[in-house]
């Protein structure tokens, strides 16, 4: 790695669970705008770090930066002030809203009115409830699921709610996003959709930490590759060069072909 | 019941105005001092469903919020000789004071603490109720309590009073309302299907919690005010733990999240006993019996079973094409 | 206070902090397998009295006879709850499971009220004998049994825990459901036996401490209460730890009743409850931070 300070970075990252330790000295560093994975056998540390970075759990030692500014001790939704939002491996999706609600929901810290505007219906909530209708059917059509907006966000198929999911992130203006999983459960063409997607979503600006096993798409879209394995990083490195290391071949790749 | 959520509800609200108003004049007056029960009823359940429907917090205590108010309003107008508006605004404020106390750090924890947290409240102020003689006068009540005036005005007829409560569910009504179809509702609705998914979204899940209910015992305050400034004679016994499941009972027989049913639910078991006098009772079993078999066969209540009746029979109008599946059997 | 009347708040409270600690046991053990707390566990321990005061009183049943019985009987009402309520209404949000377990508490309540009266009853002493005497406090013998019968139950959970294959599945379960169902556990026969196992242990809670306090229809609510504020005293989850609550809230009760006032004497568990709930949720005995949001 450059000596340059990076975008968003993570350093002597542990977590432990009881006796058991779900994260060993995980360091890692992404530079702004690009997409970067986060891959290795299951049970490596993959979502816990993402519960980490997001401040669900605190690591018992280890930091993580984010645009020069420090993560640690923030809670989960001073996080997603911060600019990072997450989806989820096992769909969070809020099933007692319609599709649009819920990436309305998404859009909460972008609304610009308080108690004494909803309460009275001032003005500036209708003006401010429009203007988040627009952007969140904007998301929607954006990834796709412009004519479900008004449809029980259960009723959906289990690929549109991944795509929810992530309408519902972007609706939250992140600058960095993170995805766990997102292939999981998708056919071919859904995943190659995904694959289209995301790079629409770094286009726009946000740059993309993904977990994924699905090595098709994490070769074809990543500029880099963190591997993790029983918790400690393995290899890190351009997709070609992690598929070379033959540490990961003997880790992971090989167990997948 | 996303179609109904996103409709306007001005001429719902216009209906709901027009039958607050006709209903002392079309009802016989012995029904006028069961309405004003129920319309107390119905502010103590619209708050607790904000809480409990909206945000999955459950509260065994709301017979607590509801006492405090009127214990406070009520020694404080008859004991202290305090003038009948400031007494209620000072009960009011007791309530909320008091639910940010037990509700903020309680609310921090993931799980259902609050539930126990406030049945243990709701016990101990009870038992402050009957042994604060000096205070609250014991077991045997207090009595005396003026009835509401305000501006030189005496509201001493039940119709009077009729329209002070009713006109107080409408108001509290509409904010509710208002609440709901906000920002703050979503990130309620949010929080009860998954706190985590709400937190990194920017929600500020603890903080939230506390707000609702705070707000919820603001409600449960006002009802209690009036209550006390209406009978002139409050005793411990109205706000036992039984009285915090009977609301309970009217928010989940009305519907989880749903103002209406929150309505709905408190007059019609304010109103049920009083024709079914043999049920006396038995009204313990039939609230057990009426919590079981609604979260089991009728989990959004009687909001939920009028809008299957209702999409039942638009679909009749439409003719059977569609009406297999149906949005009825959402939750 | 002369030293003889504080040992002998302290020895009564510790035989009726034992009852609690059972009570405790029973919120554990279904908050292990289904993560809600249900609020019928009051209700069991009621009902283990009742059912024992009125097999002897209709059925003519002798107390040896009339107390196991109960005590199935209960089991069963246990069982028959999860079967009824809680299993078919699986996956649906934890709100709504306790509060259909708030719906049982009160049919329960109703139904032993409609069935037993409102009247209190006691329940014969398990031996006659006088009170022992120890350093100038008195021990009554159903003290012993209650202690004897509370240390016997402890003994069983920890060889059912570390021996038998169900009970080390219960403690998956504990650790993590979906995991637990996916290593091939069956989840559901494990919520039911934990059901089984609260009803258990809260019906023998309640038959021993009938003979020292009185039982009625309405017992349950305080006892269930107080055996939560002793679960989460022992830290939520954690067997062990809410007998330990539970014995600890029994002798904290005792003694305040005695140097306070009688009057509040109810209310002393629930202001340990609170006070627990805002300085240390996570219990005396349980790991250092609870689970905040």
């Amino acid at each position: 790695m450059t000596g340059r300070a990076s975008y968003f970075s993570g350093e002597g990252i542990t977590l432990r669970f009881g006796g058991v330790t779900a994260l060993r000295d995980v360091a890692f560093s992404v530079s702004e705008g690009t997409v970067h994975a986060m891959i290795g056998p299951n049970g490596a540390g993959k979502t816990s770090l993402f519960n980490v970075i997001t401040g669900l759990y605190a690591p018992d030692s280890g930091t993580v930066r984010f645009a020069g500014a420090s993560l640690s001790g923030l809670p989960p939704h001073a996080v997603a002030q911060a600019g990072i939002v997450r989806t989820f491996q096992n769909l969070e999706i809020f099933t007692n809203m319609t599709v649009l609600e819920n990436v309305l929901t998404g859009a909460h810290l972008s609304a610009k009115y308080g108690p004494f505007d909803f309460f009275l219906r001032t003005p500036r909530y209708f003006r401010e409830e429009r203007r988040l209708r627009e952007e969140a059917l904007a998301e929607l059509s954006f990834v796709g699921l412009e004519g479900d907006a008004s449809l029980p966000a259960a009723q959906l198929p289990f690929g549109s709610q991944r795509m929810l999911e992530i309408a519902r992130a972007l609706a939250a203006h992140p600058r960095l996003l993170l995805l766990d999983e997102p292939a999981a459960g998708l056919n071919i063409r859904e995943t190659s959709a995904l694959g289209e997607l995301i790079r629409k979503i770094v286009a726009r600006g946000v740059t993309v930490v993904m977990v994924e096993h699905d090595m098709a798409l994490v070769m074809d879209i990543s500029d880099r590759v963190t591997v993790l394995n029983y918790g400690e990083v393995l290899a890190d490195g351009t997709p070609a060069e992690v598929q070379r290391n033959p540490a990961v071949v003997a880790a992971y790749l090989g167990e997948e072909d | 019941m996303s179609s109904i959520r996103e409709t306007s509800s001005a001429p719902g609200l216009a209906l709901f105005a027009a039958a607050i108003v006709a209903a002392p004049f079309l009802l016989p007056d012995y029904y006028q001092s069961v309405l004003i029960v129920a319309g107390l009823f119905a502010i103590l359940s619209m708050g607790l469903n904000l809480l409990m429907g909206y945000a999955g917090q459950i509260s065994l205590g709301h017979a607590a919020f509801y006492g405090l108010s009127a214990y406070a309003s009520g020694i404080l107008t008859t004991t202290f000789h305090w003038p009948v508006p400031a007494g209620i605004a000072a009960g009011v404020v007791l309530s909320g004071v008091t639910a940010a106390l037990i509700g903020i750090p309680t609310l921090k924890l993931k799980g259902h603490y609050l539930a126990m947290g406030t049945l243990g409240f709701g016990v101990i102020v009870y038992i402050v109720f009957n042994e604060a003689v000096a205070l609250t006068a014991g077991p045997s009540g207090l009595t005396g309590i003026p009835r509401l005036s305000a501006f030189g005005k005496i509201f001493s007829t039940d119709r009077e009073y009729y329209f002070v409560v009713w006109g107080t569910v409408f108001l509290l009504f509409v904010l509710a309302r208002n609440l709901v179809r906000s920002r703050m509702g979503r990130a309620l609705r949010a929080i009860h299907t998954s706190e985590s998914a709400a937190s990194v979204l920017g929600i500020d899940v603890a903080r939230y919690k506390a707000f609702v209910f705070v707000l919820s015992a603001v409600y449960a305050g006002i009802a209690g005010a009036l209550y006390a400034h209406f009978v002139t004679f409050i005793s411990p016994g109205s706000f036992s733990f039984h009285a915090s499941t009977q609301v309970v009972t009217m928010v989940v027989l009305g519907g989880m999240a749903s103002l209406w049913g929150a309505v709905a639910g408190a007059v019609f078991l304010t109103v049920l006993p009083e024709w079914l006098r043999a049920i006396e009772d038995y009204d313990i079993l039939v609230y057990g019996a009426i919590l079981v078999l609604t979260m089991r066969f009728l989990p959004g209540g009687l909001a939920e079973g009028v809008e299957r009746v209702l999409s039942a029979l638009a679909s009749i109008f439409r003719g059977k094409a569609k009406a297999s599946g149906g949005e009825g059997k959402k939750p | 206070m002369p030293f003889s009347s504080i040992l002998q708040f302290i020895v009564s409270g510790v035989t009726v902090g034992a009852t609690y600690g059972l009570t405790a046991l029973g919120f554990t053990m279904i908050y292990n397998t289904t993560g809600i707390i249900n609020f019928a566990q009051g209700e069991f321990v009621m009902l283990g009295g009742m059912l024992a005061v009125f097999s002897m009183k209709w059925g003519g049943l002798p107390l040896p006879v009339a107390v196991p019985l109960s005590v199935l009987l209960v089991t069963a009402v246990g069982v028959g709850v999860d079967r009824l309520t809680i299993r078919p209404m699986r996956g649906r949000p934890t709100v709504s499971l306790v509060i259909v377990t708030i719906g049982v508490a009160i049919l329960l309540r109703g139904g032993a009220m409609l069935l037993f009266g409102k009247d209190t009853h006691s329940l014969p002493p398990f031996s006659e004998g006088p009170a022992i005497p120890i350093g100038g406090a008195a021990l009554l013998p159903q003290s012993i049994w209650v202690l004897g019968i509370t240390l016997a139950v402890l003994v069983a959970m920890k060889l059912f825990f570390d021996r038998t294959i169900t009970g080390k599945a219960m403690l998956a379960c504990a650790c993590d459901r979906k995991a637990a169902s996916l290593m091939g556990i069956n989840v559901d026969v494990m919520v039911t036996v934990s059901f089984a196992f609260s009803a258990l242990v809260g019906a023998l809670g309640g038959v021993i401490l009938a003979p020292i306090t009185l039982t009625a229809y309405d017992v349950g609510i305080l006892l269930g209460l107080k055996g939560f504020a002793a679960c989460i005293l022992g830290g939520l989850g954690n067997p062990f730890g809410a007998v330990a609550g539970g014995l600890i809230i029994g002798v904290l009760e005792s003694l305040g009743a005695g140097f306070l006032s009688s009057g509040y004497k109810d209310a002393i568990a629930f202001v340990i409850l609170l006070a627990l709930l805002f300085l240390r949720p996570s219990g005396l005995f349980g790991k250092a931070s609870a689970d905040r949001v």
